[in-house]
This record gives C-alpha cells, sequence and structure tokens, in this order.
C-alpha cells in the first residue's frame, strides 16, 4: 500500500509543486494523468523518494519513506518498489537474463533465474533471455522492463509513461501485463501518463 | 551475477578501446620486464665469471677489450706478451694466484684455449666424462661444446685459426678429446681448453710448414732456442686488497697492460645503462599512456552509461559499490596487461638468448619472476586504479534524479 500526505517540492522558488495525495491499496491500481510540465515525474521520483520532498510524507507499507536515512532509502527501494520508466533502460552489456537477475541482486536477493523464466515466458520474451536489450524491439523492451520490476515482488509498483513510444497494439498489451503482474504478486500500481490511451483502461484517476 | 561479472561484461561489450588499452598496458609491462630480466641475467653471467679475479694482465690495449677476451670469451684478445715477463711481474707477494691463458684458435666457433688446472679449479668445474688434458694436444671441453659441436670422447679435430671459424685451419695437428666437463653455467661451458703447451706445440709446427725445405732445419732450430714463449693474458687473484698497488705499477713502469675487471666492468654497465633506463623511461611512459588510454574509454563509456548508473542506483546499487565496479574495469585491464607482458617478455628473452647463443654462446634462461616484477605489478595495478578511479569518482557526484529524467 503507497499513501502520500501533502507533498510539495520546489526545483527553485518560481518553479514548485504541491501534489494531490495519493492512495493505492494492495492490489488496486492508480492512474496519474498530466499534461507535460505538471511534474508527473517528479511526482512519481517523489513517491520512489528518488528525490527527496520538501514537504509532506510517503508511507510503503507502513513505513515512512521521509523518515529514512539517506543510506537506507536505496535498500528499502530495492526491496518494495519496481519501478518502470518512460524508455526502457538496462545495462547494455548484460543479457535480459542478466538485466532480470541484477534486481535481485542490487536488491541482495538470491538469484532466481526460475522466475525469470517464468516472468518471460507469461510476457512472451521467453526466447530473447540470452539476447542483448537492444537487439529487441521497444516493446519487448518494455515488457521486459515490466518483468525487472516484479522479480523482487515489491509492495509497489510505479510506472512514468510507460506506453508513450509504444503503438496502440503494443500500448494495450503492455498495460494488460503491466495489470496483471502486479495483481498477482498482490502490490499497488501507480501509472504516470500523459497517454490518453490509457484513460478508459484504470477506474481510479487522478489529475495534476 | 555479481560485480566482477558486470565489469567483465562491460569490458567485452567494448573489445577495441579495451583491447587498445591493455595492449598499452601489455607493452608497458613487457619491455619493463624484459629489460628487468635481461639486466638480472647479464649481471649474474658477467659477475658469476668475474668472481675472483682481481686483474688481468695482458698487451696493452683497451682494457675493456682485455677483460672481456680474457674473462668472458666475448671480444678478440688485445696480442700476446712474453711468458717470460708475465711471470716475473706475477711473482709478487700480493699475488696468490696467476693464471695463464692463451688463445686464438677455435673449433666451430668454440675458442681452444690454453690454459693449466688453475683455471678449471678458479669455476670450480668438474670433469664429467674422462679426464683433465694432461699431455700436448689433449682437450677436456665445456658441455654446451659437447653438446652443439657434437664432440665426444676420442674424437680427433683440428683447431682453425682465429675465433670466427672462417680462419685457415691447422690441418696437419690434430687435437683429441680426452675430457668433457660437467655443466658449471661458467664460460669454461663453452671453452675447448688444452694445456699451455698445446698452442705453442700448433703455432710452431705451422710455422714449420711454411717455410721451404732447404732452410728448414737451420730456421727452426733458431725458432726453438729464442722464440720466447708467449701467452695472451693473465688472470690474476691478489691476496688482500692492497693488490691494487701491483696492478699501477705495472702499467707504470711495464710494456703489460693491467686491467681491473671490478672497474672496467662497472663502466661498461654505466655505459650500458644509458640505453637500459632510456629504454625503461619509455616504457613507464607507455604504461601511462595505458593508464591515460583506460582513463578516456572509462570517461567516454561513463557518459554513455550514465543513465545506467542511475538505474543501477534506483535498483539499490550503493554507490562505493558502482565505484568498486569501474575500478574493477581499470584493475582487470592492469592484470591482464601484467600477466600477458609477463608471458610476452618471457618469450622476448628466449628469442633474445636464442640470438645470444649463437652469437656468443651465452645462454639466458632463468624464467622466474623477479622481485622486481611485483613491484611493476604494483604501479600496473596503481595506474589501473587510480585511470578507473578519476572517471568513476562521478558517480559520488550523480543526481539520480535528473539523470533519469532527462532522457
Amino acid at each position: 500500500m503507497l499513501q502520500s500526505h501533502q507533498l510539495t517540492f520546489a526545483y527553485s522558488p518560481t518553479k514548485r509543486f504541491a501534489f494531490p495525495d495519493i492512495r493505492c491499496n494492495d492490489s488496486e491500481a492508480v492512474l496519474i494523468l498530466g499534461k507535460s510540465g505538471t511534474g508527473k515525474t517528479t511526482l512519481l521520483h517523489l513517491l520512489a523518494l528518488l528525490l527527496r520532498p520538501e514537504k509532506g510524507s510517503v508511507t510503503i507499507d507502513q513505513t515512512d519513506l521521509t523518515q529514512l536515512p539517506p543510506a537506507k532509502t536505496a535498500t528499502f527501494r530495492a526491496a518494495h518498489v519496481g519501478i518502470i520508466y518512460q524508455k526502457p533502460h538496462f545495462v547494455s552489456a548484460l543479457s535480459v537474463m542478466d538485466n532480470l537477475l541484477l534486481a535481485n541482486y542490487l536488491a541482495k536477493n538470491p538469484q532466481d533465474k526460475t522466475r525469470a523464466r517464468e516472468l518471460a515466458t507469461h510476457l512472451g520474451f521467453a526466447d530473447h533471455l540470452n539476447k542483448k536489450t537492444h537487439q529487441m524491439s521497444q516493446g519487448e523492451q518494455q515488457r521486459v522492463s515490466i518483468a525487472r520490476a516484479v522479480m523482487n515482488k515489491p509492495g509497489v509498483i510505479l510506472a512514468d509513461e510507460p506506453t508513450s513510444s509504444l503503438d496502440d497494439v503494443n500500448c494495450a498489451r503492455v498495460v494488460a501485463l503491466l495489470r496483471e503482474q502486479s495483481e498477482q504478486i498482490g502490490a499497488s500500481l501507480i501509472v504516470v501518463t500523459h497517454d490518453q490511451r490509457l484513460k478508459d483502461e484504470f477506474s481510479k484517476q487522478v489529475i495534476l | 551475477m555479481n560485480l566482477f561479472k558486470i565489469s567483465w561484461a562491460n569490458l567485452k561489450d567494448k573489445p577495441l578501446s579495451s583491447f587498445l588499452s591493455g595492449l598499452l598496458m601489455t607493452l608497458g609491462i613487457t619491455i619493463i620486464s624484459l629489460l628487468l630480466l635481461l639486466n638480472k641475467q647479464l649481471d649474474e653471467q658477467f659477475s658469476r665469471n668475474v668472481k675472483g679475479i682481481d686483474m688481468v694482465l695482458g698487451a696493452k690495449g683497451s682494457p675493456l677489450q682485455l677483460i672481456l677476451s680474457s674473462i668472458y670469451q666475448i671480444d678478440s684478445p688485445t696480442g700476446n706478451i712474453p711468458l717470460e715477463e708475465a711471470e716475473r711481474l706475477t711473482r709478487n707477494p700480493m699475488i696468490k694466484t696467476a693464471i695463464p691463458l692463451s688463445m686464438g684458435d677455435s673449433y666451430k666457433t668454440f675458442r681452444i684455449v690454453g690454459t693449466n688446472k688453475k683455471y678449471v679449479d678458479h669455476f670450480e668445474a668438474t670433469v664429467g666424462q674422462g679426464a683433465l688434458f694432461q699431455k700436448d694436444l689433449e682437450v677436456t671441453i665445456g658441455a654446451r661444446v659437447a653438446e652443439i659441436a657434437g664432440l665426444k670422447l676420442g674424437d680427433t679435430f683440428s683447431g682453425s685459426h682465429g675465433l670466427d671459424g672462417n680462419g685457415e685451419a691447422h690441418a696437419e695437428t690434430k687435437y683429441k678429446v680426452v675430457g668433457i666437463f660437467n655443466p658449471s653455467n661458467s664460460v669454461i661451458d663453452q671453452l675447448i681448453l688444452t694445456p699451455l703447451s698445446s698452442v705453442w706445440a700448433i703455432h710452431e709446427h705451422h710455422e714449420e710448414h711454411e717455410h721451404d725445405g732447404e732452410e728448414h732445419a737451420e730456421e727452426d732450430h733458431d725458432h726453438e732456442a729464442e722464440a720466447p714463449r708467449e701467452i695472451t693474458s693473465m688472470l690474476v687473484k691478489f691476496r688482500n686488497p692492497m693488490g691494487m698497488m701491483v696492478a699501477r705499477g705495472i702499467n707504470d713502469n711495464s710494456k703489460l697492460l693491467a686491467a681491473l675487471p671490478a672497474i672496467e666492468i662497472n663502466r661498461l654497465f654505466d655505459l650500458l645503462g644509458i640505453g637500459v633506463d632510456t629504454l625503461r623511461g619509455l616504457a613507464v611512459a607507455i604504461m601511462l599512456i595505458a593508464g591515460i588510454s583506460v582513463f578516456v574509454s572509462l570517461y567516454n563509456s561513463l557518459k554513455e552509461r550514465k543513465y545506467e548508473m542511475a538505474l543501477m542506483l534506483s535498483m539499490g546499487a550503493g554507490r562505493t559499490q558502482l565505484f568498486g565496479m569501474l575500478l574493477l574495469e581499470g584493475l582487470t585491464l592492469s592484470l591482464i596487461g601484467f600477466v600477458v607482458g609477463l608471458v610476452l617478455s618471457r618469450v622476448g628473452l628466449l628469442l633474445f638468448s636464442m640470438r645470444a647463443e649463437r652469437n656468443f654462446h651465452y645462454s639466458l634462461n632463468n624464467m622466474s619472476i623477479l622481485p622486481e616484477e611485483w613491484l611493476v605489478l604494483g604501479v600496473a595495478v596503481l595506474i589501473g586504479i587510480v585511470a578507473a578511479a578519476l572517471p568513476a569518482l562521478g558517480i559520488y557526484r550523480m543526481n539520480i534524479s535528473q539523470t533519469l529524467a532527462e532522457e
């Protein structure tokens, strides 16, 4: 479960953001819609505590992230939050399989090849596990990002414009898989986007 | 999956720039290693043979030449000196032993040296097969001579005039192999030893044939009676360091030359040293360039991989962890360079040794790792780490959120 309370952030005195409170229960999905420049990515980074808010709090599974010492936030994030970025990015020197295992390794969890293979089969890229990520299409890459985000079975999945660079077919497939995977592990799914195609897919929406 | 695997994958992902950095590192280490090896082995060979010889007495000329020819058997002799005068000069309480040497002939480029048992004792050589030479024209040969020239006990051969193997052969008189020395790793290994009187006998015999038949008897008679016995040089050991005074006395008051090996060899190594120092400087420069190459390629790839780093940080990696991963890339290149460099320098030494053996009958084949090479390893590791650390420090300044949002 994720809950934010009166989050504000300022890049400079003139460029400041105040965000509406967000609440997302386990196995629930929330869509945050906003045009560009409304601080979508900033909000997502605040929720993942990649940025420290000026004021307010973010609570994930009863832990207030803003109260954690900086050294612990990375560990906490690795264990409890899976993030999917707008453009799928990977460690390009590593194979698809190793990129998935990297999520386990960096979170100091046992490296679960079986889970990686299961996810790959389910998300439809099992044939590509030994390839480098740049040899795959955008849609395939985004599906690998989803698999990587759920490798550690996090309580919260944050997706930043996961569909903006995909065509309609891939867009629908990625959203469906994203919802399915987060429900399967009982995670709270928060999708931040300006992509109007997603409007009808989510019942719970927040407009920035 | 671990940090080392990621480092290695990153190096493999940029094969050309990794190869260039590794190659430069390898080259620098190869040169330094080779220099160290050559220096050490030459030094060892030189000092082993010079051990216990305090002075060399010979004809006037270059003292270095006298020493190279008489001790190391690698340069032409300076000329002959009368045995009588040499013996008179060395009949001195300061002098412990004086070993006469006479040379000028060779067999298949191996030198035939007339001397006595003291020479053999000096190098602590032992006879492996047969016996030590006793009579004229008997020879005892070094282990390498036996091996390369293919001489066995009981074989006979005729020496040729000069030391290069192209001289006129003394066909009429034949030496007989009566013994073969055990390998002693000294100059004896590549010599053919015979009694002093053999050398005189050969050359008298030889001269005889150059004269016409009529005058033959008379000339020969004169020769026998009047020609003073000559030798090439004398190796001298002093009783105590005050013997140096003897050398000065000989140089000032006689027609002979007394050369001091300790001084001449130092002079030789000083001369060589300039070349060695220059090459060493060059090798260090190459290693530094290798460091710069590691720096540049890591710096560039880090710019490209900035997002990757931010991604890994967002996935729970520690900054120090990633810093260590990048250091590992520089360190791996250094270590590869060190190992390959070490192997290549041994190959180089082997090639050099083969040439030296052919030309000078000297073999250099100690392939063990020198203590100085651990120092080279230290320097290589340091260069690799520093070159990687400079760009990698950027990890600590990286703003994760900003980097992730940029693209």
